[in-house]
């Protein structure tokens, strides 16, 4: 396996274990339905979240022609799934100073690239009675041999900066630390890719490869909704599938061995705190908090795991994380707590017996050609800070093999801003709402105030890509089922109203509540207690209660 | 502190600030209205206190038993019999403590009471009824207000049927039960008609204004007049249950008449107009029985006094008078309305920190999935009382002689999978009065 690209070279070639099959193995299953049609495109990205969306539009603004899948929607893995922290790069100062210093200069390309994504806010780093004294001592010199901006503040000032820090606090520094929103991110990397050209098929998954002479000749793909298959000739496959990558890859006789690594983040009803607070101290659990918009967001965990399937966050998480988060804001143990969730990061060049926070968040390039497919390439690893220079490193390879020379565009070019991720932003639609509202826009969302035209602007924008609608695609692009309800009333009113348009017939609308009442509880049953246990058990009297929808 | 407001809130006519009653009733649901209701009934002088705002989460429908097991989904025809096989099964179930004739009887006198009261209820003998729910399920239950059996028996025989909401009208789509129904119903129509008062022409909500509103003659001749012209085929007409507040049966007669078809109400999401009836049905008729109310107010602390009898502060944020009891049916209800509270590490009551039934760790309090057939084990979570409906304090034995629980309080029962929520209050508030009566000699 040759290594295009490597952030952080901590680890040789044994970390990937290639295997070998025979072409038994190897050859394409029969298919059950009919095959729909060939199409011949550049380039087949796989995977929707960030670095997928960078890849698109980082090639499309290069010229080259792609298409980009997505086995469920834009952000269903990590991309969606992380605190939203756009890294200074101070929390990797001591383990892993290269993606240090990648975060920085990524973070510092956004900020001025694409302001409408990022909020400013500005990092704390944090130390209380207690912490290691020779980590909080060497800390300033590691953040400026990595280049990272930082300035000791004054313990009595960072009270007045931060009211809600503890008492114990002993130390405290200031960095660039910002947030990012990451729906915002990809949707808008989608839409200026799509506007380009790119060609974007959500809930569409590859389930083989037809390789032969050393390439992947064709993608078969599924409809993971109607269940027709097509097939896809592309020059090249970039797998961005994150968490993924492995199930990808095998589907090309290649064994990727990569750890999983779930963590866990918790979501606070109110802001905590104007900038973001990290604890002084080598990465661990429970150590960041992070505002954004009205909600700040508490994590994380970091558990290793065998199998993708059922990830939630757990009861001992919560209680880990809040256990941790006290120490630094004493608040965190009694304020209210509206949902978890959790994601999984791929870790590359991880070996077995190391600690996960300690291992790399660099990422991989990895080029198959050593594994014997010359036209097959995998991204893995890295962070949400450092998605577009993993999508330039993937791009720059791509572009290289098809003989194209273009500069990459995403360094100097602004992300432009478009309504795409509008509604993701806690609290911006009730403010908009509030500003001009018709006399017949109603609240479809009480709690956080999603008026009904805000809704259905984001039906019509999944409508028209010719997207089958559900209920959870509506709330991911929207606070939708987000608010102190948990989704109680908004979700049989939205349901409704995709009724109304003929977007769902009754049955499906049973359906499409069920699955997303079970997709919020996944967030919502670890942290059942005060406030949030009533409106669980309302919940529960309406949809077991009256409706029966269990049974 | 506060004496002028103390004195202000004093309801008319009562004797004292510390006037002593036989019996206090703590809570507003459906177990602590049948317990007010049984005691005044029975001669008792009895009080009733708590704020009556979760009422409206009250379908109007009257659940027996009709799931058990609940992990096999088994769906009982006949309640009584879902019954004694939940006895025979779950010792510990709060009916078990009571006779099969007790449970009956209970039933039968409170609804017998609606019934006195204009507000009354249809059954089928011995089985229970199938209802349209607002989003098209099937929801069998036991008693159902005579303003919804039109709607059992449509949904039955399957008549042509045309089912009406209104613009603007949150929470309830006509098109949305039609839509789910219409595969087993042909002529299952629906139609979105503007609501009749034009003051509620862009927004409308199920409540008390809206029922109100359509229980002038004026909006009903115009709501008439508006479903006419879909009626086509039609043979009976369902609307959500907003038809009035007083005599709703009155109302979806003359809707009927008016129509010319049968007119039905369809049970709504809260907020519940069927649940308000209710409401206030007990409002009115507990104090014409003997019974007090103070339902602007909730019981914040309870001592004993030295010759054993009950001194309770009561009050909204601070106490604003005492008022003293002999016995006390705690009829506070789960987390919602508050007779229980969970902080991180375990389920407490609320009132007197009485022992709570519950799960080793908080890791067992849910399950992963919603959904999940066995139900949560947070919600048989309860208090454990003795045959006599009294919690039990932590040697086991009666936590006062005359201290009794009903209603969803209680341990060992999941209401809302074997849907037996509110046979469940009447009767475990039957079998509290009865035991307070039989001890207090």
């Amino acid at each position: 396996m040759a290594l295009f690209w490597c952030s952080s070279i901590s680890f040789g070639s044994a970390g990937f274990e290639k295997i070998q099959l025979d072409s038994q193995q190897r050859e394409i299953p029969l298919l059950r339905t009919e095959v729909r049609s060939y199409m011949d495109v550049q380039v087949l990205i796989i995977g929707g979240g960030a670095t997928g969306a960078g890849l698109a539009r980082d090639l499309t603004l290069r010229g080259v022609q792609c298409t980009l899948l997505e086995q469920a929607d834009m952000n269903s893995g990590a991309s969606g799934a992380n605190h939203g922290l756009l890294h200074s790069g101070a929390r990797y100062v001591y383990t892993d100073p290269t993606t240090a210093k990648e975060c920085r200069e990524e973070a510092q390309l956004l900020k001025r690239l694409a302001p409408h994504c990022v909020e400013e806010t500005g990092g704390l780093f944090v130390a209380v009675a207690g912490d290691d004294e020779k980590y909080i001592s060497e800390f300033p010199s590691l953040c400026t041999q990595s280049g990272i901006p930082v300035h000791p503040v004054d313990v009595e000032e960072a009270l007045q900066l931060e009211p809600s820090l503890s008492d114990k606090t002993i130390a405290v520094y200031k960095v660039e630390d910002a947030t990012v929103d990451p729906f915002k991110l990809t949707l808008e990397n989608i839409a200026q890719a799509e506007k380009l050209g790119c060609n974007l098929l959500r809930y569409t998954k590859v389930v083989g490869f037809d390789i032969s002479g050393r390439r992947i000749r064709s993608a078969r793909l599924l409809d993971t909704r109607t269940g027709e298959e097509s097939r896809l000739e592309p020059d090249i496959v970039v797998s961005t599938a994150g968490a993924w990558a492995k199930e990808v890859a095998a589907l090309a006789g290649i064994l990727l061995c990569t750890l999983y690594c779930k963590g866990s983040m918790l979501v606070t009803s109110q802001r905590m705190s104007r900038h973001v607070i990290n604890r002084l101290r080598p990465p661990s659990d429970g150590d960041i908090l992070v505002p954004g918009g009205t909600v700040s967001i508490l994590g994380t965990t970091s558990l290793r795991i065998n199998s993708l399937d059922r990830i939630f966050p757990t009861v001992e998480e919560v209680d880990l994380m809040i256990a941790e988060g006290t120490s630094m804001l004493p608040a965190l143990a009694t304020t209210r707590y509206v949902r978890a969730y959790a994601g999984v990061r791929p870790l590359v060049g991880s070996h077995a017996d190391a600690r996960d926070q300690d291992v790399s968040r660099g990422f991989a390039i990895m080029d198959h050609r050593l594994d014997g497919i010359d036209n097959f390439v995998s991204v893995t690893g890295g962070k949400l800070t450092t998605y577009r220079l993993m999508a330039e490193k993937a791009a720059d390879l791509v572009c290289d093999r098809l003989r194209i020379s273009a500069p990459c565009p995403t360094r100097t070019d602004p992300l432009p801003d478009t309504l795409a991720g509008r509604w993701t932003e806690p609290g911006r639609t009730a403010k908009e709402w509030v500003r001009n509202h018709e006399p017949d826009d109603a609240l479809l969302c009480d709690c956080e105030m999603v008026p009904t035209s805000s809704i259905d602007s984001i039906v019509d924008a999944i409508r028209n890509r010719a997207g089958k609608l559900d209920l959870m695609q509506i709330g991911q692009r929207s606070r939708l089922g987000k608010g102190s309800c948990q989704g109680t009333f908004c979700a049989v009113r939205l349901a409704n109203r995709m009724v109304d348009f003929g977007d769902l017939d009754g049955e499906s609308c049973l359906e499409a509540i069920k699955a997303f009442q079970q997709e919020r509880w996944k967030g919502q049953h670890p942290i059942l207690w005060g406030k949030q246990i009533a409106p669980a058990e309302l919940k529960e009297g309406l949809y077991c209660g009256l409706l029966g929808v269990e049974l | 502190m506060k004496m002028g407001k103390q004195t202000n809130i004093m309801p008319e006519g009562s004797t004292s600030a510390r006037s002593g009653y036989q019996l206090l009733v703590i809570g507003t649901g459906m177990a602590g209205m049948a317990a007010a209701f049984f005691a005044a009934q029975r001669g008792i002088s009895v009080v009733q206190v708590g704020r009556t705002g979760g009422i409206v989460f009250a379908s109007g429908l009257l659940d027996l038993m009709l799931v058990h097991p609940i992990e096999e989904r088994i769906l009982w025809e006949n309640p009584w019999t879902a019954i004694d096989a939940v006895v025979h099964d779950i010792p510990r179930h709060p009916y078990s403590k009571l006779g099969r004739q007790d449970i009956r009887d209970s039933i039968e006198e409170f609804l017998a009471f609606l019934r006195s009261a204009g507000l009354p209820y249809r059954f089928s003998e011995n089985r229970n009824s199938s209802v349209m729910t607002p989003l098209g399920t099937v929801k069998n239950t036991y008693g159902v207000p005579e303003t919804m059996w039109g709607g059992v028996e449509t949904l039955r025989s399957k008549p042509p049927c045309l089912l009406v909401d209104f613009h603007g009208l949150k929470d309830f789509s006509a098109r949305q039960i039609a839509s789910v129904l219409a595969g087993h119903w042909q002529g299952l129509r629906s139609v979105r008609i503007p609501f009749p008062d034009p003051a509620y022409r862009h927004e409308v909500s199920t409540g008390e204004i809206t029922a109100r509103s359509l229980a002038i003659s004026e909006n009903m001749e115009r709501l008439a007049a508006s479903i006419k012209p879909h009626l086509g085929d039609a043979r009976a007409v369902g609307l959500p249950a907003i038809c009035g507040m007083e005599s709703p049966q009155r109302i979806v007669a003359e809707l009927s008449v008016l129509i010319g078809v049968p007119v039905f109400e369809i049970p709504t999401l809260p907020v519940s107009v069927p649940g308000l009836r209710l409401m206030q049905t007990f409002e009115r008729e507990l104090p014409r029985k003997g019974g007090r109310h103070l339902f602007d107010s909730n019981v914040l602390k309870v001592s004993c006094k030295t010759k054993g009898d009950f001194l309770a502060d009561i009050g909204n944020d601070s106490p604003q008078q005492s008022i003293g009891a002999k016995g006390i049916i705690l009829a506070t209800g789960r987390f919602l309305s508050r007779g229980l509270y969970a902080d991180r590490n375990r389920i407490r009551e609320t009132l007197f920190d009485l022992p709570v039934h519950q799960p080793e760790t908080r890791a067992s309090w849910h399950r992963h999935d919603f959904f999940d057939p066995r139900g949560h084990l947070a919600n048989r979570a309860g208090l454990e009382v003795d045959d006599a409906f009294r919690p039990l304090d932590h040697s086991g034995q009666p936590a006062h002689k005359y201290l009794f629980a009903a209603g969803s309080i209680l341990a060992h029962q999941d209401w809302m999978r074997m849907k037996c929520g509110s046979g469940l209050a009447i009767a475990t508030a039957y079998g509290a009065v009865k035991a307070f009566v039989e001890l207090n000699g």
